[in-house]
């Protein structure tokens, strides 16, 4: 065999081996109550703001505390927060991803993802509205 | 029916071009490929059809391009591309970026630089013309089938961006009431009432996204050309287009690099990412074939030079432009959704995106397969002692990283394909940074000493003789930084950590000894110094990346709030700090300050100025991070950020929280008794008057030096553990009065000392002003990256050297056909 062929194989074999590793690394995405079945186990929770509950961010207090009520499309809720400043329209997203574990009966969140309608869509149904002023 | 004001010439114009693109460039598919296999006379008869098919479609693309450009820059809302990209408001400049931020037109921008390729090949390149001009206008016919827009058996090709807004089911009286009579039928002057559009994507609204789509097309469209190589030496067997492949390929290297570069530093002057890479899909996805290529374009040099490596050649080639493919079909099917922050929109063609790749992949993949055996490879084995030998390792591993990153990008695609619901690591940066930095090394070393060896075999004596200065040369300096340097990056582990320094150790060889090479091998013929000053950019880059990534440090420390949640060791929660209108504020080194922010009506931006003061008194400076509104249905604001540059470092602001003080200031203040020793309450804790002061020399700047001043000394204790000084005071000349109230903004609160009410008791009056109108206040994120200005350079370096090659080759190839 040449060496470049041996080469090939244990290079292709650590590349192998290189994503079977990731595979132990890859995370879920859950409803609420399945987050809640894997307390403490990092998850990806897709819910949206629920807009009847408070939403908690007092720069002044605390930059870095943001706290609200997730709900998923089941209906079940949940306390998150985020040790972060609240992103930017939050209140439009229509999903978001969040990213964290569930800690007793909060959600301890590390990144939100959001997903906004209007930003990434330009669907003709998703024009709400059209400018008329 | 007819309605008011319409413009639908232009879209008539428009259809007719995408049609007469889509039918010129089968035509000239077909032509060249009759060109190809056609002798004398009928030869010539082919080729001549199939150049005129070629420069229709020529035609057809530019005359789609001007038209959709005409339908934007006219404000036809009437046209739904127009309507969802763009806005009376938007400055000329950014006319152009409203073609990539839909698919259509960066299809448009894509084929239009296939056009481009495709006449510098019927003019340079002579025998291969046929062959890969087959290929092109293929992609050509695929392109224009992505505008179609045409229904074919139920299922939509394509998606025109020359359609009216009416006829796309956009205008319904649900949401554009006014545009609808009492039947619900829609007014023929329903356009008067559509006064805007929806504008374009405030994160496209920079100078990057001007200049950073463009050259990133080109680069995707560059890597066509090696691919149509390859393809034309199958079909033709024969395989001698592997020198006129190796500038196309080291161009198309040079462009696509750029292009992908234009796009980190866009994400890093443009979006609070906090910095120019986060391993997103989107990125990977052009990254990857980048490596493809690079691994092919030392293959391809591997057998110009020693006959070894043609398979892989092949074989790199295929792969790089299938890879271009796929990813477009990631970016633009929709199907990254959840773990991608800039992804395309989904426009529901994501059969036909598939398609796309297939069409190419499957059929090269065939003919690779099937011509395997024909393909001339030499069976003695390389010596160790070659060049070969360790390039060819060197491209493996290029492409098997490539394999990794892409492997792991794909998860989506698993999930669409199984139905599962898998989501990516929990830190998606270290799963890739964990092995890539392995794969630095690696290229790194290689790069570094693979340039002193000489194809097939190399004189142990010379080796030995030039190498161990760059070595030793190397290991001192990268000794240097690792033990001056304070490079201590601990969150992953020491593990993690060596690797660091190890791999700091490999970026500083590939860039000495390649820097070295110019002199100690090539004696300093800097014409033939291409490949050595690219891989010095290369080794540049790497050193730049490891830098500034493992001493990336947040400046913006929170210093008093609370911990939400337990430190743990990855993160500190306290990123973000808060800042009071003109109120300096303890950031580590420097008291900041935010001064004041100003309004620019052309750019629509909010500017913060904020002060830097070092506590050292040694710097004083000013950042303009800004807002810019946000459109198409948000509020809000996108933040682009500001930094400020040092050659070995950049200190990179951004605003992460900014609340629109409109509130009115309507308290007024409350009046109270005190005594020295006295506490009052207010909403948020409590006040205790500690003493009166006299002509205090802390105040001495608020009153004059003829007025006597008395000054309160109080501390105010917040509910949540914080102290402040509170000091109102008043100056009195004479009978005049002045009052001096002091203002606690972090707490809401206005003190002021309104009078002596009885001396001998030590009793006196005092205000409090509660008021939400206080002041404004933003919350700024701040970081420092040094040496990031080695990886900007490094990259402007590696360009120069790839176009320095692209130049020799071209020479070389041109003096050996004469």
């Amino acid at each position: 065999m040449k060496k470049t062929h041996i080469a090939i194989l244990v290079l292709i074999a650590a590349a192998i081996t290189v994503i079977i590793s990731y595979t132990g690394d890859l995370t879920t995405y859950e409803s609420i109550s399945s987050a809640r079945e894997k307390e403490g186990k990092f998850v990806n929770l897709i819910a949206k703001l629920d807009t009847n509950q408070p939403l908690e961010y007092d720069p002044i207090a605390n930059p870095n505390y943001l706290s609200f009520t997730a709900i998923d499309t089941l209906g079940n809720t949940v306390k998150v927060v985020y040790n972060n400043s609240k992103p930017t329209d939050m209140e439009k997203s229509e999903r978001l991803v969040l990213k964290g574990k569930m800690n007793g009966d909060q959600f301890e969140c590390k990144e939100i993802l959001m997903k906004c309608p209007s930003k990434y869509k330009d669907d003709p149904n998703a024009a709400k509205e059209i400018s008329a002023e | 029916m007819n309605y008011i004001g319409e413009h639908l010439l232009p879209g008539q114009i428009g259809h007719f071009f995408v049609i007469l693109s889509f039918v010129a460039s089968l035509v000239a598919t077909g032509a060249f490929y009759k060109a190809q296999y056609a002798l004398g006379f009928e030869k010539t008869n082919w080729l001549k059809i199939a150049r005129i098919s070629f420069l229709l479609e020529t035609v057809a693309v530019l005359g789609k391009f001007i038209t959709l450009y005409y339908i934007i820059s006219h404000h036809l809302f009437e046209y739904k591309y127009a309507w969802t990209h763009s806005d009376l408001q938007l400055q000329t400049e950014y006319l152009l970026s409203c073609f990539w931020e839909g698919q259509e037109g960066s299809f448009m921008l894509w084929s239009f630089w296939h056009c481009v390729l495709g006449w510098v090949l019927i003019w340079k390149a002579g025998e291969w013309e046929p062959g890969t001009m087959t290929v092109i206008s293929f992609a050509q016919f695929a392109l224009a089938s992505m505008l179609l827009g045409l229904y074919f058996f139920g299922s939509k090709v394509g998606s025109n961006p020359f359609v009216l807004m009416r006829n796309e089911n956009m205008i319904k009286p649900e949401n554009f009431p006014v545009g609808f009579d009492a039947s619900g039928v829609l007014r023929a002057d329903y356009l008067q009432f559509i006064k805007n559009g929806q504008g374009l994507n405030t994160l496209l609204q920079n100078y990057w996204m001007v200049i950073h789509p463009p050259v990133l097309f080109l680069g995707f469209a560059t890597t066509i050309v090696p691919f149509a190589y390859a393809m034309a030496g199958l079909m033709k067997k024969q395989h001698h287009w592997i020198k006129p492949a190796i500038p196309w390929a080291a161009f198309s290297a040079a462009l696509l690099g750029t292009g992908i570069m234009m796009g980190a530093a866009w994400a890093y002057e443009s979006l609070s990412f906090g910095g120019y890479w986060a391993w997103d899909p989107v990125e990977n996805a052009s990254l990857v074939p980048w490596l493809t290529l690079v691994a092919g374009l030392h293959t391809n040099v591997i057998y110009k030079n020693s006959g070894y490596s043609l398979r892989s050649t092949y074989f790199f080639y295929i792969i790089t432009f299938s890879l271009i493919l796929y990813s477009t079909f990631l970016t633009r099917s929709g199907v990254l959704g959840d773990t991608s922050v800039h992804a395309f929109t989904d426009l529901g063609m994501n059969t036909q995106l598939l398609l796309f790749v297939l069409v190419f992949f499957v059929p090269a993949l065939y003919l690779f397969i099937r011509n395997y055996k024909q393909i001339p490879a030499i069976h003695k084995e390389e010596n160790t002692y070659s060049r070969e030998f360790w390039m060819f390792i060197g491209s493996l591993v290029l492409f098997l990283s490539g394999m990794v990153i892409i492997a792991k990008t794909s998860v989506p695609v698993y999930n669409k394909l199984f139905g599962t619901s898998i989501a990516p690591p929990e830190d998606v940066e270290f799963s890739h940074n964990q092995i890539q930095i392995f794969v630095a090394i690696v290229i790194g070393i290689l790069t570094a000493f693979t340039q002193y060896l000489k194809y097939k075999d190399t004189p142990k004596a010379f080796l030995g003789k030039k190498i161990w200065i760059p070595t030793v040369l190397s290991v001192l300096i990268s000794l240097g930084i690792s033990i001056w340097g304070d490079i201590s990056f601990t969150k992953k582990g020491p593990g993690f950590l060596f690797a660091i320094h190890f791999a700091i150790f490999a970026a500083v060889y590939a860039t000495v000894a390649n820097a070295s090479y110019i002199w100690l091998g090539l004696k300093g013929k800097v014409k033939a110094a291409g490949a050595s000053v690219a891989h010095v950019g290369f080794g540049m880059v790497l050193f730049g990346i490891l830098i500034s990534s493992s001493k990336k440090e947040v400046l913006s420390w929170n210093t008093t709030g609370i911990a939400v949640f337990k430190k743990d060791k990855n993160e500190d929660p306290a990123e973000n700090i808060t800042l009071f209108k003109g109120q300096p504020t303890d950031m580590g080194q420097y008291m900041v300050t935010y001064t004041r922010d100003t309004i620019n009506d052309r750019e629509r931006k909010r500017f913060f100025e904020i002060d830097f003061a070092s506590k050292d008194g040694k710097e004083n400076f000013q950042l303009y991070p800004d807002l810019i509104k946000n459109n198409k249905g948000m509020e809000g604001f996108a933040a682009n950020p500001d930094a400020r540059h040092y050659w070995y470092k950049d200190i990179f602001v951004y605003i992460s929280y900014f609340a629109e003080n409109n509130q009115k200031d309507t308290a007024s203040f409350k009046n109270r008794e005190v005594k020295v020793g006295d506490t009052v309450f207010y909403s948020n804790g409590l006040l205790v008057f500690n003493d009166v002061v006299v002509n205090p020399e802390a105040e001495r700047s608020k009153y004059g030096p003829d007025e006597t001043a008395l000054f309160l000394n109080l501390t105010a204790y917040a509910k949540d553990g914080r102290q402040y000084k509170a000091s109102p005071g008043i100056a009195l000349k004479g009978n005049e009065l002045r009052n001096l109230p002091d203002t606690l903004v972090s707490q809401s609160l206005v003190v002021q000392f309104n009078k002596v009410i009885d001396q001998a008791n030590g009793k006196l009056e005092i205000g409090i002003k509660e008021s939400a109108a206080v002041t404004d206040l933003i919350t700024l994120k701040v970081y420092q990256f040094p040496m990031i200005n080695v990886l900007w350079l490094g990259i402007i370096v590696m360009v120069i050297g790839f176009f320095m090659s692209v130049y020799q080759r071209i020479k070389s190839n041109k003096l050996k056909v004469a």
